[in-house]
Formats: structure tokens, sequence, C-alpha cells
């Protein structure tokens, strides 16, 4: 049985059904891993041993019936997040074979949904770039699972090529300006950043701070809002994690968005679109209004500075949330003769480029004399970008976009040039800045047979939303439980 | 200024150069100093930076255990250690502590309070900055009241802040090896910084001191100086009087008690002061105290300028704090150094000095306030415990005293009621402080009771005489000053119980009488 196609739904009405057992399912995995994997490329590490322990411990507690809402589910999950018993190596050299003391909160509460955790999955270094390609495990860089040797994209590029793969039943990434979304929608899967807030970032090694969510990568919108309701919620050990209720999201799957507002942002629809990805995008739109969304023209002015505003945000947080690898305690440490020198062999040698880069422009925002021009300018900026979602989202419910402006492309075609990779990250990062909900559902495939997501946002802790939004257009596009074939 | 140098020097060598060259020399830069003291005189201006450790059972961003002495690295966590993934939760003691310091030097609240971090790398701060506050601090133009030489002087508090401290290193001196102890690390500390109003080293002295005072009594910090929980670290410059502009600052660390800190500012406002009469200029640089040599070094290494890159927290929330929670703070407030100064001398009757002194600390204060509880004689309290008790033990100390306060009040009472003497009142209370047994058991066991009867006095009185028929006879020529030996002798003769007016009255009516006699 081919059981590496399921829906985490599908599996646990087998698991539940006592159809296939929780081992046999993870065996199955692992052996599609095996299958697929020197193509696919999208494990860091993988482990098989605690994965069947864990797979067995599912099966006793089935056999029970006291199993959690993942029980015997097999999970990947982004190499960011804290995990006790595997390597985080956050894609880099600095943190080569370092185990965390202690296990993400959202692991942990995978962990007590009795889920099963098969491995760590690629991503970009310290999760910056959106090709996967700024891993520095050069073997471990994924490629898109409906086309070898094109982009899986990024950050969390592990996740998402896994999911489409079948290497997995779900994946956790992690999305800083799109690094959930652009992933999912390169590779055909369903992907949702959460609202500020709404996941707990404890045991997420920080990028940027103000704009880290964790959040879901799956095979359809029902394993999507499953898998949101197991990680949701407040945690005390995250200051900024919101005190509010996780509402029971697949009760909001249903037919039909009669009322639902669907808005188009003008300017998410500009010069630089792919054509077939506004095609696609527009024939989506059309199948909301069939669904009974009222469509709502919205303006966004003040998209065209969002890259700017996010690259500085982003890499001055990073630019301080990344000195802790001095080499001093944990990870990666460089012979030399005093500290500074350890401090600067380490630093040099433990970073790649990307990383370098971007704590070089973080540390210039944020330098004295440059403050007030740079990070300062950004921040208020970033308070204009919030008041247009405001605006947008007082005339609807729903923003519907491209998640990227193009399908997928070649590796290395765009490695040399960074900044054409972060104009393409235009239309998701406003999410991250306004802290707003934002999802990728797939829409539509391109002529090449590349997939094409839709993007939807939602005002901040309105999932729910997009969850009736995604499910509606998953109903009817016409691409659901499509497979690439590898 | 320079002029002023030139020309003193020049008149005087003219006058002096004839006579012994080296002589000359030395006179010559005496003279000048005092010559140019007349034409400048200097000013010292000192401010003082105080990072005061909060007693807060657990760490500012995380549960871990503060208390000082644990093995290195017991005390730490994933967020303590800057683990990648771990998260900052602020405690809320902190904040609480904070608006308390706030109200008690009369500073203003910032409703909105951020966080901000402090960017640098050092081995001792696993995240690479630091947490504090930088825009928005919790407490803004303070002031606090000092008295040096009975004149009182107001100086301003510029800011409190909150922020969590850093770990320890220690050096191996034999090797070139570092270890890293982070338990310190994250221990919440309240930043106060003065304006730069102190005057001379012994206001900053007066400063601190009351400072001190006020953090224990508020019991916000142990205020231990030698454990480093009430650090301090100073600003000082001189400048011609009537100058407005600052001279360059010298900035002192590592001075880890009160005297160190008036020991290490007199040495530096000299160092300064010989600088600027030889013509020179102070240069701008940290240096620290050395305790051993009495004198200030250069730091070693570093001490680049650094850029903290400071920016707001986005791991923390903005702390909002709104009128009823300082309403709170404040009715949880204690009766603070000042007030209860003043309540000593207008309720109690203490001379403003004695007042002072048992105001040191809080401690001190209970204690005095608990004696007084049960002896109606504060002024008499006030003189037995500044004497007898600080003689041993230091005001912040007083919790380590065996004496209990009803133990004191029991045994100024026997004396006021002639049950004892007043020296064998003293020798009581050094075997009390050595054992903490009860005055009564102490006076019963030793037979220390005061010899009050008059017909047994008067035998040791009669005894006395009979047995120095010399002195009694120079008594009688108008040598009243062997008076002294005779009360000396009697007091040997009783073992000190006599009654101190008893035995001087039966002894001049004992002399008396031969007198009378004779006349």
């Amino acid at each position: 049985m081919n059981l590496h196609t399921l829906t985490l739904r599908q599996a646990q009405q087998k698991l539940a059904a006592r159809e296939i057992t929780a081992t046999a399912l993870t065996e199955s995995l692992l052996a599609r891993i095996d299958h697929v994997e020197d193509k696919v490329r999208a494990y860091l590490s993988l482990h098989p041993e605690q994965a069947m322990a864990a797979a067995e411990q599912a099966d006793k507690k089935l056999a029970q019936g006291q199993g959690g809402l993942l029980c015997g589910l097999p999970l990947s999950i982004k190499d960011v997040l804290c995990t006790a018993t595997m390597p985080t190596t956050c894609g880099s050299k600095m943190l080569e074979g370092f185990i965390p003391p202690y296990n993400a909160t959202v692991v942990e509460k995978l962990l007590a949904e009795d889920a099963v955790i098969i491995g760590k999955v690629s991503m970009d270094e310290f999760a910056m770039g959106s090709t996967n390609e700024n891993c520095a495990y050069k073997d471990k860089i994924p490629h898109n699972p409906w086309k070898l040797g094109y982009v899986a994209g990024g950050s969390s590029g592990g996740s998402a090529a896994s999911v489409a793969a079948g290497e997995c039943l779900a994946s956790l990434g992690s999305d800083t300006g799109g690094s959930i979304r652009q992933p999912a929608s390169l590779c055909g899967v369903v992907g949702m950043k959460p609202t500020y807030g709404r996941v707990s970032r404890y045991g997420l090694v920080a990028f940027a701070s103000s704009l880290d969510q964790v959040g879901p990568l799956t095979k359809d919108v029902a394993d999507c809002a499953l898998l949101m309701q197991a990680i949701g919620g407040h945690d005390e050990r995250d200051s900024t994690s919101a005190k509010k209720d996780v509402p029971d999201w697949s009760a909001a799957l249903q037919d039909g968005v009669a009322g639902l507002r669907v808005g188009i942002p003008r300017e998410y629809f500009g010069e630089g679109l792919d054509a077939e990805v506004e095609k696609s995008i527009r024939a989506g739109i059309a199948m909301l209004k069939e669904a009974g969304a009222e469509l709502v023209e919205v303006s966004l002015p003040h998209t065209e500075y969002c890259v700017a505003v996010y690259y500085l945000i982003a890499s001055a947080e990073a630019s301080s949330n990344l000195a802790r690898y001095d080499g001093v305690r944990y990870g990666r440490r460089a012979a030399a003769d005093s500290l500074i020198d350890m401090y600067r062999q380490t630093r040099s040698q433990g970073f790649g480029d990307e990383v370098k880069r971007r704590i070089l422009i973080g540390t210039y925002a944020l330098s004295a004399g440059y403050y007030d021009a740079y990070y300062k300018k950004a921040s208020q900026v970033r308070t204009l970008i919030r008041e247009d979602f405001a605006k947008a989202f007082a005339q609807c419910d729903v923003l519907v976009s491209p998640v990227t402006p193009t399908p997928a492309w070649p590796l290395a075609q765009k490695a040399d040039n960074p900044l054409a990779l972060y104009l393409s990250d235009i239309l998701t990062i406003s999410a991250n800045l306004a802290g707003i909900p934002g999802m990728s559902v797939p829409c539509g495939f391109s002529a090449e047979g590349l997939p094409i997501g839709m993007q939807m946002q939602a005002s901040h802790f309105n999932e729910t939303a997009l969850f009736q939004a995604a499910w509606n257009l998953e109903q009817r596009a016409g691409v659901k439980g499509r497979m690439p074939e590898i | 200024m320079r002029e002023g140098v030139f020309s003193a020097r020049c008149s005087f060598v003219r006058f002096y150069q004839p006579a012994n060259i080296e002589t000359g020399k030395f006179i010559a830069k005496y003279a000048i100093t005092i010559e140019l003291n007349n034409i400048m005189e200097f000013e010292t201006v000192i401010g003082l930076e105080v990072h005061a450790q909060m007693k807060t059972k657990s760490k500012i961003f995380c549960g871990c255990s503060t208390e000082f002495g644990a093995p290195p690295n017991t005390q730490t966590c994933p967020v303590c250690l800057g683990m990648p993934g771990s998260l900052p939760v602020l405690n809320r003691q902190v904040v609480e502590n904070g608006i308390k310091l706030a109200l008690a030097v009369d500073a203003q609240i910032n409703r909105e309070n951020r966080f901000a971090r402090k960017n640098y790398f050092y081995p001792d701060l696993p995240k690479g900055y630091q947490i504090s506050q930088f825009e928005l601090p919790i407490a803004e133009h303070g002031r606090l009241e000092i008295e040096v030489n009975g004149a009182k002087k107001t100086i301003g508090i510029t800011r409190a802040h909150m922020e969590e401290d850093a770990g320890k290193l220690i050096h191996d001196e034999r090797e070139p090896k570092s270890y890293v102890d982070l338990n310190r690390t994250g221990t919440p500390l309240l930043e106060i910084v003065s304006e730069p109003d102190l005057r001379s080293p012994e206001e900053a002295a007066a400063y601190l001191k009351q400072l001190h005072a006020i953090v224990r009594c508020l019991d916000i910090c142990d205020g231990n100086m030698q454990e480093g929980s009430f650090r301090c670290d100073a600003n000082i410059s001189l400048r011609p009087r009537g100058q407005a502009k600052l001279g360059t600052r010298t900035e002192l660390k590592n001075m880890n008690s009160f005297r160190n800190v008036q020991l290490a500012l007199e040495y530096e406002e000299r160092r300064q002061r010989d600088i600027l009469l030889d013509g020179g200029k102070v240069t701008q640089a940290t240096l620290l105290w050395n305790p051993d040599t009495n004198r200030t070094e250069a730091m070693r290494g570093k001490e680049e300028a650094h850029d903290y890159r400071y920016f707001p927290d986005p791991d923390l929330v903005p702390v909002v704090i709104d009128e009823a929670w300082i309403e709170r703070m404040r009715q949880s407030l204690p009766e603070l150094p000042k007030q209860r100064r003043l309540r000593f001398i207008e309720q109690l009757g203490l001379p403003e000095e004695a007042a002072a002194i048992l105001t040191a600390s809080r401690e001190l204060a209970d204690f005095f306030e608990q004696v007084c509880a049960a002896f109606n004689n504060p002024k008499k309290a006030a003189n037995f415990i500044c004497t007898e008790l600080l003689r041993e033990y230091a005001p912040e100390q007083i919790s380590e005293c065996k004496v209990q306060a009803g133990q004191l009040a029991a045994l100024l009472t026997m004396e006021e009621k002639g049950t004892i003497s007043g020296k064998i009142a003293k020798t009581v209370f050094v075997e009390m402080l050595a054992s903490g047994t009860d005055p009564e058991q102490i006076v019963k066991e030793k037979g220390l009771v005061q010899m009050s009867d008059e017909g047994e006095l008067l035998a040791a009185v009669q005894a006395v005489v009979a047995a120095n028929p010399e002195q009694v006879q120079q008594y009688r020529e108008g040598k009243t000053k062997v008076m002294g030996f005779l009360v000396g002798q009697l007091m040997k003769q009783t073992k000190g119980k006599a009654n101190p007016q008893l035995a001087n009255k039966l002894l001049l009516e004992a002399l008396g009488l031969g007198t009378e006699a004779g006349a």
C-alpha cells in the first residue's frame, strides 16, 4: 500500500479503523524516503529508530484508545525548531551536530499529541533565503519534487519538498517573510503562517523575532487545520504569544462562502507578475466568487516599501539574534590565539555569505548615526503598512493574491543575485510586517507542470476566514490529491 | 590656565634660583601649588552609577535561583544560558521593585516601559546582548537628600532602569585560560544614575550610603558590596571653579566598599589636580581601583568606543504601569530612612546624630524601636546602642547579633531601676553578646546585683576607711583627689556592685564625719 500518499486525516481514519498501524505507516514512509531522498534531498537528519519507537508507542496508545490528536502520524520538522533528541543545525555549519537541551514548545505539543517525528528537514541557513540554496550543507539542498533540478523554495524548502514528495505526511516550518508560503506554493502544498502570537516561538531558533512564526505545511487544507489545532495557543514561555483561545478550525471547513468579502489588492497584480501565475490566480478568484464570495478591489498603498522595510528590520533583529553564536558555549569554535580572534574566526568560518550579508546590513542599520535613518524609519513605515491592512480589512475579510511572481525556477539560476531574490519576496513579506495570518493554497499548474499557489491573508487572529476560503478553493481548483512522480 | 602656571613658575624660579637647586625644586613645586590654588581653585564634579542587584528569588527573565555562591553554572537554564530559541519572560517582582525605588527617590515613573537590547560581545554575556532599558526607563528625574558636615544638599537622580546582570569570568593566572560562570547571568539589576551633582568624594560617599540605606529599607537589594550586590562606578572630573563646562572625566570601577569609593575618588581627585597643575590634560579613560596599592590603574586590554546598537527587544512586550499598580506599591512602602530619622528626632527626642546613626540600616532602626517598645527611655537606649552595640556590629549586621531587643530592654531596665550599676550593665552586655543569655540570668548567676542596702554598704565603706588611713588623712587635709582612689577601693571590695550614688554618699559621710569631728 502506498501509505505515503495519505493525508493526515486519511491516515488518522485508517489508524482509528485499525486498517493500518502506526508502525506500518512509519515504515512505509521510511521506505519512501529510502526510495526518493537521494533525488529530493529534504532531510538534514533522519531518525528512523526514534520514529519507529514513537510509532510503537502510538500503536500501544491506539490499542488502548488513548491516542492524542496526531497519534502515529509521521511528520518532518524544519531544522530551526529545537529538538532535545535530534540535532538542530538551522542549516548552518555554526550549529553542526548541536543538540539543544530542550524541545521547542511546538515540538512538545506534537509529542504530547503522540506524533511521530521522522527527522529534521533542510532550510536556508538560519532561515535566510528563498530557494534553500543558502543551506550550508550543499548536498542537502532540496529539489522541487515536481521538477527535479528546480528550487523547492525557501527557507522551509525541506518541509515543502518532504510533504510534496511523500517523505512525511506533514511538516512544521517557520515563516519570517514568506518562508512557509513561498515553498508551499512552489511545491504545490498547503502552508500557513499563523497570526504573530498564535503559535509559540519558544524553541524556534530566532531569525527576526518580531516576524518569525511557526506554521504547518500539509497536503491539504483540512490537515493544515488539524496541525494548527495541535500547535496553536498561548505559551507562558513566550511573552509575545497571545492569550487567545484556539477555535475549532476544522468546523470552518464547509462548502460555500456566501457573504465572504474577498479583497483583491491592486498592488499585488503589478509588473513582473508571470502571466501564467496571474491567469491561474484569476481563475481561482472566479472559483471563490462561484462559491458565494463577494469580490472587492482594495489598495495597499505602501506595498512598494515592504521589501526595504523588511530587509532593514529583519536584518537588524538578526544581527542581534545571531550574536550568541560566538564559539563560547556551544556550536562551532575556531582555534585562535585571542578572544577577539576566536570570535572573528568562529563567525567567519561558521556563517555563510547570506547570513553574513544580513548581519552586516542589520548592524549597519542599528549603528549610531544610522539608526534613525534606517531602523527607526523602517519601524515607522511598518506602522503605515499595518494601517494599510487595517483599512483593507475594513472592506474585506480575506485578501487574495499570488504567493510568488513566478513558479519555481532552476536551481542556481538566481543564486548569485540576492537582490532579485529579495524582490521576489514582495508578496509575502507584508503579512509578517503586519503580523497577520497568511496562507498558500494550491490553485493550479503552469504549462511546465509547476504548481502555482494562491495567497490568502486575513486580519489578526482570523485564521478561520482563511480556512474557509482555502477549503472552498481547494474543493474547486481540481488539483487536490495530485502528487508528483519522482 | 596655562598662563597661570607659567607666570607663577617664572616668578618663583627667579626668586629662588641662586639657592640650592634641589631644595629650590622641591619648594618650588610646593609653592606653586599653593600659589596656583590661589589663582585657580578647582571644583570636583562627580556622578555615580549604582548597580543594585535585586533581592528576587528568581532571575529577571527565567525561573532560575539568584542565590549567591552556588557551584558554577548550576543555576542556569536554556533562557539565561542564551540557548538558541529560548525566550525571556519578565519577572513582575522586578518591575515592582523598580516602582518602589522610583517612589522612594521621588522620581517620575514611566507608564510605558520598554526593554532594549544592548549589543556587545563578551564571554560573560551569553546572548551577545544585554537586555536593559534605553529609551523608556522605569524612573527618571528623581532626587535624594544628603547631609555632609551638617549641610544638606539635594542630589539629582537622572534615571533608574531595570536590566539583567552578566555572568562572571574567572581567569586562571597560571595559564592563559578563563572560566565562565553563568550563575549570575540574568540576576535582576536596577541601575541608578545620579546627576553630576556631587562636589566631593565625601558627598559621593554620603549619597551612596543614603541610597544604600534606601534600597535596603525597601528590601529590594541586600546591599552586600563585597559580594557585588551593590556596585558603584564613578565619573569624576575637575574644572576651574566658576567654569560651566565640565572637565574631561575618568570613570572609576571596582570599588567594593564605601571606604574604597571615597579613597578612590580622593586619589583620582588628587591625580587629576596634579595633572592639571602641571599644565597637562586629563585623558578620558576607565580606571580600576586597586585596593592593595590604593591607586587607580588603567583597565587592561580593549576599551574601544562601543556602539551598543540599542533597539527595542522584540521578544518582550512593553510593560504598562498604571496608577493602581503604583498606588499599590506606594501603600506597600515601608517608612523610609529620612522619614524615620525625622520621627526619631521629633517624637523620641533623639539628637540628630544619634537619629542618623540609628537609621543607617533598617535592621538597626527596627532593633532600636523594639528596645524602646519595652524600655521607655529612647535617649538612653539610643546612647547604649550607639556606643555598646555598634562597637561590635555594623548597622547592616545587627541581625547577626545574638542579643534580642527584649533582652537589651531588660538589661537597660535593670540599670534604670538601680538593680545593677551602669558599669555592670556594660559588662553584662558583653557577656550577652557572646552567649545570648538573658541579662537576669547573668546578673543572678554572677551575683552582680547592685549593693544598695545602706547597712551592708556602710560596713564596706568603714572597712575601706579603716584600711586606708593615709589617704583618708590626705583627703581630710584637702586633697580631695584621693576620693577617686577611695571609691576605687570600695568598688574593688564590693566587686563593682556598690551602688555608685549611695557609695559616694556614704563615703563622703564617712570622710565628712571625721572633718566634722575635727571642727
